[in-house]
């Protein structure tokens, strides 16, 4: 009887070599690199004389840092510190770079999958902690600094240690309004933002396979807020067909060899883990974060936590910190909460589906006069797809700003930012301090509770605004 | 690369958990600044006043701990972004040993690219040795890769575990690529088997 998981299958498969201790020399399959740490990695090898050595393996966007104004030059300073010699390296190297404004273009973790570059049982590899999101479907993905950037530009490998296995399992279905957001944010609450430090984990279970491939991508990319790296989904019928037919993804004969391939990788009956864990899903309510730490989190309905009654000094002072710099009290209902923003967008929440869902709740209604609201879609294919089936103009009638593609107000890096002590209700996966810019507050949710707060202008129970 | 070996220093202790690299090196200044301007705005948010002064309640500006080399902190240190920076930053800054009961994962592996050295220590530990470190006797540490033990000034030892390969390439100072590269005939060969094995995976 066979007893592998579904992370041992695919790590075996990459093995060039054992260093020892727990650690691999690992063959990457795809390198994504982007105008942050992708650029200095580049600058790095350069100046040691290195190159590349599998160009045809990576590729280069610059995501980070573009302007995601309509109407943005794309030149200046951080044009031209970072985005400018990523492309003119990744030309000298024979790096594939999507071009800013073109087809192709986007967030790396939204793009890998879109183009078919990302596919099931593959190692990716990328210099921003959440690479997690293309265990979406189903491949070996992690986030590595720039150091390991330029070491698997110029072996092609990366060294890692064997981490533990954790297995999520998730029974019951999503009640109304629920979406993969609240799924991962309710575990992260749960579990901590250390939990899963140490392991790869595995989403698994009934409530997993019901869910969607993008579904599967939002809730991978926030295994990082959960402590681990890696975060994957075993490959079923619903990835084939998501993987099928896209550009850069096999063809033909190439992809029945694919497809028969990926049907062998998931965890085997017998296949024991380091840790499981057992979810509810069908009792997880709409989450929404309060603190500074995507743990702050609590279901709409509850109310804020006491930083007296917490067990630890340590704990006590972390709430309470947290609650002054979001200027907010303990035992108060979020709902009724005035937002200044509202931000749709991010590697976590910009896809097709999740555009889709914010529409519907904006659909026919207004952003609330003091509320200013973008919409910035995940890459320039989702943005077309999203216009030519009217999304935009359902944005733009509500009053929400239709963007272009880019991580945006995610981070902060490309100018667009939260002003101090102004509250941002985000689609994106951190509210650190500081985050969104200096001094802003950033509270967490699904895209259709930030589209429930841009019409409403306050922090509301999206279920109310939805069809029972 | 930097090796390390030994370090003897004063420690200041920051004990709060969760502390992600956003805090320790805010996104615009991993921007454009350059790896060697990084330390200027390490812990940018705490170190300074709105008006751009010191905050004097801030330990890293307080003497003796403005001349630290180790940091003794809480659980998940350097949680968050994947940005190298963040060690670039604390390294500038003068810290080559960072004490805590566990880091951020992408953190923990990027000071180890860097010549600073991560020491896990149980909780309850790491507690005490805050204690000692800010009391007003603010004793010397000695942390030795080597021996893997960090003394204080009293003589109590806390010895540390470290992975055997993560603790020669501190102590060596080692290029990783550099040791890879060795490998090349290996890597090379894994690619031609594979490209049998799982040809979709390679563009044509
Ligand atoms: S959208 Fe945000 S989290 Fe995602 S890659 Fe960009 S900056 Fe990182």
């Amino acid at each position: 009887m066979d007893d592998y998981t579904f992370f041992d299958k695919v790590w075996d498969q990459h093995v060039v070599a054992d260093l020892g201790d727990g650690f691999s020399l690992l063959h990457v399959d795809r390198n994504f690199i982007h105008d942050l740490s992708g650029t200095r990695a580049l600058q790095n090898l350069a100046g040691q004389g290195r190159r590349v050595l599998h160009p045809d393996l990576t590729f280069a966007c610059p995501d980070h840092t573009v302007s995601t104004a309509i109407d943005a030059p794309h030149t200046g300073d951080r044009y031209e510190i970072c985005v400018d010699p990523l492309r003119r390296l990744a030309a000298d190297q024979g790096i594939k770079f999507f071009e800013i404004g073109k087809h192709g273009f986007g967030i790396i973790h939204v793009i890998g999958p879109e183009l078919g570059l990302t596919l099931p049982g593959g190692l990716i590899v990328c210099g921003d902690s959440h690479t997690s999101t293309h265990g979406g479907l189903g491949a070996l993905a992690w986030g590595i600094g720039a150091s390991e950037v330029a070491h698997v530009l110029a072996t092609g490998t990366v060294i890692q240690q064997r981490p533990k296995r954790l297995r999520l399992n998730f029974h019951g279905a999503l009640q109304t309004g629920v979406t993969a957001k609240d799924l991962i944010l309710h575990v992260i609450g749960r579990e901590g933002v250390a939990a899963g430090d140490g392991y790869a984990v595995e989403y698994a279970g009934p409530t997993i396979r019901a869910l969607s491939i993008e579904e599967r991508m939002t809730l991978c990319n926030l295994s990082i807020e959960l402590g681990a790296k890696i975060g994957m989904v075993a490959p079923d019928e619903k990835t084939f067909d998501y993987v099928s037919g896209r550009e850069y993804a096999p063809k033909a004969a190439l992809w029945d060899a694919a497809v028969a391939f990926w049907r062998t990788l998931e965890s085997d009956d017998q296949a024991s883990f380091d840790l499981e864990l057992q979810v509810d899903a069908g009792r997880v309510r709409p989450q929404i974060t309060w603190g500074t730490s995507p743990e702050h989190v609590i279901a709409i309905d509850e109310t804020i936590p006491d930083p007296a009654e917490q067990s630890s000094t340590e704990r006590k002072q972390a709430y309470a910190a947290a609650l002054e710099y979001v200027g907010l009290t303990p035992g108060a209902s979020m709902q009724g909460l005035s937002v200044d923003q509202v931000f749709i967008g991010s590697c976590t929440n910009s896809r097709l589906s999740d555009l889709r869902a914010a529409a519907q709740i904006v659909r026919g209604r207004k952003v609330a006069d003091h509320v200013t609201a973008w919409v910035a879609p995940g890459s320039f294919d989702v943005k077309k797809a999203a216009e030519s089936e009217g999304l935009h103009d359902i944005f733009e009638a509500a009053g929400l700003h239709w963007r272009n593609p880019g991580c945006s107000l995610c981070v902060g890096s490309n100018g667009e930012t939260v002003a101090a002590g102004q509250r941002c209700i985000s689609t994106s996966n951190r509210n650190f301090v500081g985050r969104q810019g200096k001094g802003s507050r950033t509270h967490l949710a699904s895209p259709i509770m930030a589209a429930a707060a841009a019409v409403c202008g306050q922090i509301t129970d999206v279920r109310q605004l939805m069809e029972p | 690369m930097v090796t390390f070996h030994r370090l003897v220093s004063v420690a200041a202790p920051l004990l709060r958990a969760n502390v992600d690299t956003d805090l320790i090196i805010p996104m615009d200044r991993y921007l454009m600044a350059a790896r060697e301007q990084m330390h200027h705005y390490a812990f940018e948010t705490l170190r300074f006043l709105p008006d751009g002064t010191d905050n004097p309640d801030f330990i890293l500006n307080q003497p003796p701990y403005d001349k630290a080399e180790i940091l003794i902190t809480g659980a998940n240190f350097g949680c968050g972004s994947s940005r190298e920076s963040a060690v670039w930053a604390l390294y500038g800054w003068g810290i080559r040993c960072i004490i805590a009961p566990s880091f951020g994962n992408i953190f923990y592996n990027n000071c180890f690219q860097n010549g600073l050295l991560p020491v896990v220590l149980p909780e309850p530990s790491v507690t005490t040795l805050a204690q000692l470190a800010g009391g007003n006797a603010s004793p010397v540490f000695d942390v030795d890769l080597t021996r893997q033990v960090v003394t204080v000034t009293d003589g109590a030892e806390y010895g540390f575990e470290i992975d055997p390969k993560r603790r020669i390439q501190l102590l060596e100072g080692l290029d990783d690529i550099g040791v890879t590269l060795n490998q090349l005939a290996a890597i090379k060969r894994h690619r031609r088997e594979d490209e049998i094995k799982r040809p979709w995976i390679y563009l044509k």
